[in-house]
């Protein structure tokens, strides 16, 4: 009787390989081309170091090797680029894996970590420190405190009845955004507009040219904390991505699970808004991109995104302080950027993209 | 096994879907819901999967079940073998992947629906009847002995019904019990021991041969519904039939 049974189309037999195998090996491409990204960053700019005085300045951190180079070359490689290259990391590679884990929790393409709200909340607070002059631990803690706010917020609106339904959750996200929006244009309308006011502004626009070593600390902080969340649940991601009606199918309480990738979430675009503004689209684009080339299976796809996602805003700052003599916003590029990248993308992968085929 | 007693379940005060309802799915046995559209029908089975609290009375499983959702496509393209290793996931710790024993689970359970050579085709390429096939398989993944499914044989072709059909027929051979929600009398004339009927008057339950007759299909339905005997090479069976009527003039 199962003869009968046999599938009416054939497809290929066995299936994929044990997980392991398949992670490493596009992990290992991202990381080379992430790797290159940098090497090329380090030596562009105003003061060009070549590339093996890159690797030699670097390597020697470790191993102290070969003849000695000016010193001048290596205060540029490691006391103004390293500590930019890796906030462009850790900034571009948390937006990135941020929005591939909203994409599958709420299933819908146009999710971005801006949906939640917690950017807006997060610009808010950043904004308001910037208002009152009270500093840079202020700017950071503003952003964090507000982002976790405004999470908190959509967490309340959708706690009543009915409100574990997705749907009330993008919502709340819109509402909470919004509100936060007008927060935003309230600061900026009272701000000095000969001292504040620019100062707000060009934060808002995005930038990881004030990069320190206590940024670095205090962006890695969040983002390394959410980032395990997010890469310890990969495989339950998949299952959540599924829906609710599945998950629960399944065994798994999905709320619990969803609001767990949330707050992981928030955590680390908290984390990326304190230290450098609003960078939009990383976290719409990067996930795309990489679930066409690995599939939408987020044991793979959530650390290819995040080394994606952080090469490409390497390779958007390096173009952003190259380019002119002076500094074009990272966020105006991003979108200057993405939005075209989008739309060829979507145009030409209009039905693959989801299916991820 | 599975057990229901004294069940009621409504999704507002005063305005039960079902009340005081009894019946058990013994091993080896199926049981099917009939009713007509807006009875309450997917309502029932999610409750006895657990999907749903009832309000009244209490839902007695002697294993989680297994619940096969109506295939509607999916938003990602996982391969169908990561659907049904996804089948394992109560298996699963929250913080790990499914490792070689689960993919060997989730092969056995194609294997043994008939559909191992899909396993490496993408969910969303393959047919109404494929994915069916993979959600049931998925089901099976998980170790369940109890399968409750909503629908399974609805939007499929004739022969896809068949082979569903079949493929449930075969499971509840080997003393898995299932409880089957469908649209199709002649479906749970086919396979079931005992049937939930679901309508404006309230639910019966009983076993399927005298509830699935004329008279009884004809009140649930509110249309004229009429029995046929026939010959399926050898094995007499029932099916039925909705008389329209004669033809004017």
């Amino acid at each position: 009787m199962l003869r009968e049974a046999q599938p009416l189309t054939t497809g290929p037999p066995g299936g994929r390989g044990p997980g392991l195998r398949q992670v490493i090996g596009p992990c290992l491409l991202s990381g080379a081309v992430l790797a290159a990204v940098s090497a090329v960053a380090f030596g562009s700019g105003r003061y060009s170091v070549p590339l093996d005085h890159v690797v030699q300045i670097l390597a020697s951190r470790i191993v102290p090797f070969g003849p000695g180079l000016p010193a001048a070359e290596e205060n540029v490689v490691l006391l103004v680029r390293l500590p930019r290259v890796l906030l462009a990391l850790l900034v571009g590679g948390a937006l990135a894996i941020g929005g591939a884990a909203l994409q599958a929790v709420f299933r819908n393409p146009l999710v971005s970590p801006e949906v939640i709200g917690v950017s807006s909340g997060a610009s808010f607070g950043g904004a308001l420190a910037l208002l009152l002059g009270l500093g840079p631990v202020a700017l950071v803690g503003g952003s964090f405190g507000f982002g976790l706010l405004a999470l908190g917020i959509v967490f309340l609106i959708t706690s009543g009845r009915g409100g574990a339904h997705i749907l009330m959750v993008v919502l709340g996200g819109i509402v909470t955004a919004s509100f936060f929006s007008a927060l935003v244009a309230l600061v900026t309308y009272l701000a000095d507009p000969f001292t504040t006011l620019p100062a707000i502004v060009f934060w808002l626009l995005g930038s990881v040219s004030t990069a320190t070593w206590a940024k670095v600390l205090v962006a890695l902080i969040p983002i390394a904390a959410g980032g395990v969340v997010l890469l310890a649940l990969r495989w339950r991601i998949n299952v959540l991505s599924l829906g609710d009606d599945d998950a629960t199918a399944l065994g798994l309480r999905p709320r619990p699970l969803r609001w767990a990738v949330l707050a992981a979430v928030a955590l680390m675009v908290a984390g990326a808004v304190a230290v450098s503004g609003v960078i939009s689209w990383v976290g719409l684009v990067i996930p795309h991109l990489a679930r066409m080339w690995v599939g939408p299976d987020h044991r793979v796809l959530l650390p290819v995104s995040f080394l994606l996602g952080g090469a490409y805003l390497i390779a958007i700052d390096t173009i952003a302080r190259t380019a002119t003599a002076g500094e074009i916003p990272l966020g105006v590029l991003t979108a200057l950027i993405g939005a075209p990248v989008f739309f060829v993308l979507l145009r030409r992968n209009r039905e693959r993209i989801w299916d991820g085929a | 096994m599975l057990e229901l007693r004294g069940a009621g379940f409504g999704y507002s005060p005063q305005n039960w879907v079902f009340k005081d309802l009894s019946f058990s799915v013994p091993p080896g046995t199926v049981t099917a819901v009939l009713g007509p559209n807006g009875s309450g029908k997917t309502t029932l089975v999610r409750c006895a999967a657990g999907m749903l609290a009832v309000q009244e009375g209490a839902v007695r499983r002697s294993e989680t079940a297994g619940y096969v959702p109506q295939a509607r496509g999916s938003t990602f393209g996982y391969p169908a073998l990561d659907m049904v290793v996804m089948g394992r996931a109560r298996h699963i710790g929250v913080f790990r992947s499914p490792g070689s024993r689960d993919r060997a689970a989730a092969l056995r359970a194609m294997d043994r629906v008939g559909i191992a050579a899909l396993a490496g085709r993408l969910f969303p390429t393959l047919s109404g009847g494929e994915q069916q096939l993979v959600l049931i398989a998925r089901a099976i993944a998980g170790g369940s002995r109890l399968l409750v499914l909503d629908e399974p044989s609805t939007g499929l072709d004739l022969k896809n019904q068949v082979r569903v059909l079949q493929l449930l027929r075969e499971l509840v051979r080997t003393g898995m019990s299932l409880l089957v929600s469908t649209h199709h009398p002649d479906h749970a004339l086919f396979l079931a021991d005992s049937v939930v009927l679901m309508g404006a008057a309230g639910v019966v339950t009983g076993p399927a041969g005298p509830l699935l007759a004329d008279a009884q299909l004809s009140a649930l339905y509110g249309v004229r519904v009429s029995t046929l005997n026939y010959d399926d090479e050898g094995t007499p069976r029932r099916t039925v039939v909705t008389p329209f009527g004669a033809d004017e003039g």
